[in-house]
């Protein structure tokens, strides 16, 4: 004990410099990047900067939606569920399938012989594909936490984390086997066209709003504006946050701690669910890899924002969507390079906060 | 004897992986009774307490509640049943309100204007958490946190309470405090299970008292029995 504790002030001491002077040229390097490519190049105009933004607000509400789930499910269990982007890749295929079959069946009604379900009845059509999307990763979340997760309760810390790896994979590679390896285009009812949207003017030029965004975008809020409600005022949410403080002590007041922590797992699912369709309906591609990019991002706007803390994830998922669509404009830097922005940024917080923009110092009196 | 037996434990072992914390121990309290269990660090009082509230397995083990076997229970139910713990360090939530605290006690009803009055009735009793009740939890000072402790216990309205060491880390006057409390909650027909090292304070105000030994119960008698017996006086009461 005694040599840990001479230990331990020195080593601190040691990583700090290292952290201050790898801060230092981060800076140094960020700044000079800017200032070359804003005020000396000028490559962009002020309507593409505002539409990398609004791209980075409509899949940061997405990135949100996800980062929940991690953050939720680790202030419980204290464990990162790394197959929580597959439990939004079902949801993602559910809502496929219903477009598919509703585009498949004839419109019952007389005055329109050749129109299918799909676009006789579009508001409908959304609101199923949702409903079953969501539903579907409910179950996948419930049914993972379950089989993956419970059995391993008591055992050390390490061990669920690869049972989530091994989960991740599984489920994977089971959506392949069952739905087949190739890439889908989302069959989106003509209301929600891809190519549809506002034009708004922005110093001379049209930018064009998608409508599939503006819809991901108010879906998103309103769904993390339901959880924070659910959260802050419903006994659910109560009892959620009372066995993510003392599990214990919850279930000495009468909470079935079992129960809780299923609901958790359902009510990230629905989440994930909802992000999963967003994702198909906005950006139009599906297979059975579409959760694992978005949900490693999700993970690193949950860190970001303060792993357990559910304004954080909100506020991480923005957060990330933006610097990521910015990132490689400001930077002067190709554009396929926008995953690289989101993972160095992840590694950033790890280094120089790994409590994340809200978190409190808890990280390490948890671990 | 055994018709108003409410709380009877039958053989009770438990063990924490290869630790034999509880070596086969029997008691019981009657209906309306304080009955204290003392011990020194590590005899197995609080594991007494989690067998009761369900938080642990007895292997083997029995528990009667009221003639009714509930080994096995669920906490949960236990809870429901009419038997609640306020657990060693109080436990309560930090980062929920006072308030909030108080509701969490109340999480096994649904009767929105019964546990109104419950929380008000714990106003009353409290004056303190009144004051406090928009406080988060964890602000509280330690005398406070254990009159919340014991007022989200309340709220559940028990019928058996088990307290776990409330008088640690507390001032000599809070102490008093809170067994004036606990004789007061007693008073009004709870039953009580008092653990406490602070055997002095206990005994005095206990009906009947075990004293408990590396797993085992090795005395027992009436509170003032045991307050006056050489071996806990030599071994409990500094001499
Ligand atoms: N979670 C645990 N894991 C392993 N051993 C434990 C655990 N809790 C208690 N023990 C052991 O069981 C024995 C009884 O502990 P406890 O019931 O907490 O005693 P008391 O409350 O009387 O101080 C002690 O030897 C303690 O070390
Ligand atoms: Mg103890």
């Amino acid at each position: 004990m005694e040599t840990l504790k001479k230990l331990v002030p020195s080593d601190l001491n040691a990583s700090k410099w290292v952290r201050m002077i790898l801060g230092i040229l981060v800076l140094a390097l960020l700044v000079w990047r800017l200032v070359d490519v804003i005020l000396i190049q000028r490559l962009y105009g002020p309507d593409t900067w505002a539409r990398f933004a609004i791209t980075g607000l409509i899949i940061g509400g997405m990135y949100a939606l996800i980062a929940i789930g991690y953050t939720l499910v680790y202030g419980i269990l204290l464990m990162i569920n790394f197959a929580h982007g597959e439990v939004m890749m079902l949801g993602s295929f559910a809502g496929y399938f219903v477009f598919e079959l509703l585009a498949f069946i004839p419109s019952p009604g007389p005055e329109n012989p050749e129109q299918v379900l799909l676009n006789a009845f579009p508001v409908l059509s959304i609101l199923v594909a949702f409903l079953v999307g969501m539903l579907v990763s409910a179950l996948a979340g419930y049914f993972l936490e379950k089989i993956a997760y419970r059995p391993l309760r008591k055992a050390p810390r390490l061990v669920p984390l690869i049972s989530a790896i091994g989960a991740s994979i599984f489920l994977q590679n089971a959506a392949m086997l069952l739905f087949g390896p190739q890439r889908r285009t989302y069959l989106n009812p003509t209301l929600l066209d891809r190519g549809l949207g506002l034009e708004i003017p922005i110093a001379g030029n049209n930018v064009l709003v998608p409508y599939t965004g503006i819809f991901s975008f108010v879906l998103s809020i309103l769904l993390m504006l339901g959880l924070y409600l659910l959260v802050q005022k419903t006994k659910l949410g109560r009892s959620m946050r009372a066995v993510a403080e003392d599990k214990g002590a919850a279930a000495l007041m009468g909470i079935n701690v079992d129960a809780v922590i299923s609901r958790t797992f359902i009510i990230s699912g629905i989440l994930a669910g909802a992000a999963g369709v967003m994702w198909g309906v906005h950006n139009g591609l599906l297979n059975h890899y579409v959760g694992y990019i978005p949900g490693m991002k999700a993970f690193t706007a949950a860190v970001m924002g303060g792993i357990g803390n559910i304004p954080g994830a909100m506020l991480g998922g923005m957060t990330l969507g933006i610097l990521e669509s910015l990132g490689p404009a400001m930077l002067g830097i190709d554009f396929q390079l926008k995953d690289v922005i989101a993972f160095t940024i992840l590694i950033l917080v790890l280094i120089f906060r790994p409590s994340g923009l809200l978190g409190e110092r808890l990280s390490e009196e948890k671990v | 004897m055994k018709t108003n037996q409410m709380l009877e434990v039958k053989d009770l072992h438990v063990y924490y992986g290869a630790i034999h914390a509880l070596k086969g121990i029997s008691f019981h309290l009657n209906e309306g009774e304080i009955v204290a269990l003392i011990g020194t660090n590590g005899a197995g009082k609080s594991t007494t307490l989690n067998s009761v509230s369900g938080l642990l397995t007895p292997q083997p083990g029995q528990l009667f509640f009221g003639g009714k076997e509930i080994t096995n229970t669920p906490p949960q139910d236990v809870v429901k049943m009419g038997i609640v713990q306020v657990p060693e360090g109080r436990k309560i939530f930090a980062r929920m309100t006072v308030r909030e605290n108080l509701e969490m006690g109340a999480y096994v009803f649904n009767d929105r204007d019964h546990i109104e009055a419950d929380v008000q009735h714990a106003f009353e009793m409290f004056p303190r958490l009144r004051e406090r009740q928009k406080q988060l939890g964890g602000t509280l000072s330690g005398g406070e946190q254990q009159m919340l402790a014991m007022a989200r216990a309340l709220m559940t309205r028990p019928r058996l309470l088990l307290m776990d060491e409330p008088s640690m880390g507390l001032a000599p006057i809070l102490v008093e405090q809170v067994f004036e409390i606990i004789q007061e909650i007693n008073s009004k027909g709870t039953t009580v299970l008092l653990v406490e090292q602070n055997a002095q304070m206990a005994l005095s105000i206990a009906d009947r008292a075990y004293v408990l030994e590396t797993g085992k119960i090795v005395l027992e008698g009436t509170g003032q029995e045991l307050l006056t017996n050489p071996q806990v006086k030599e071994a409990y009461l500094g001499g």
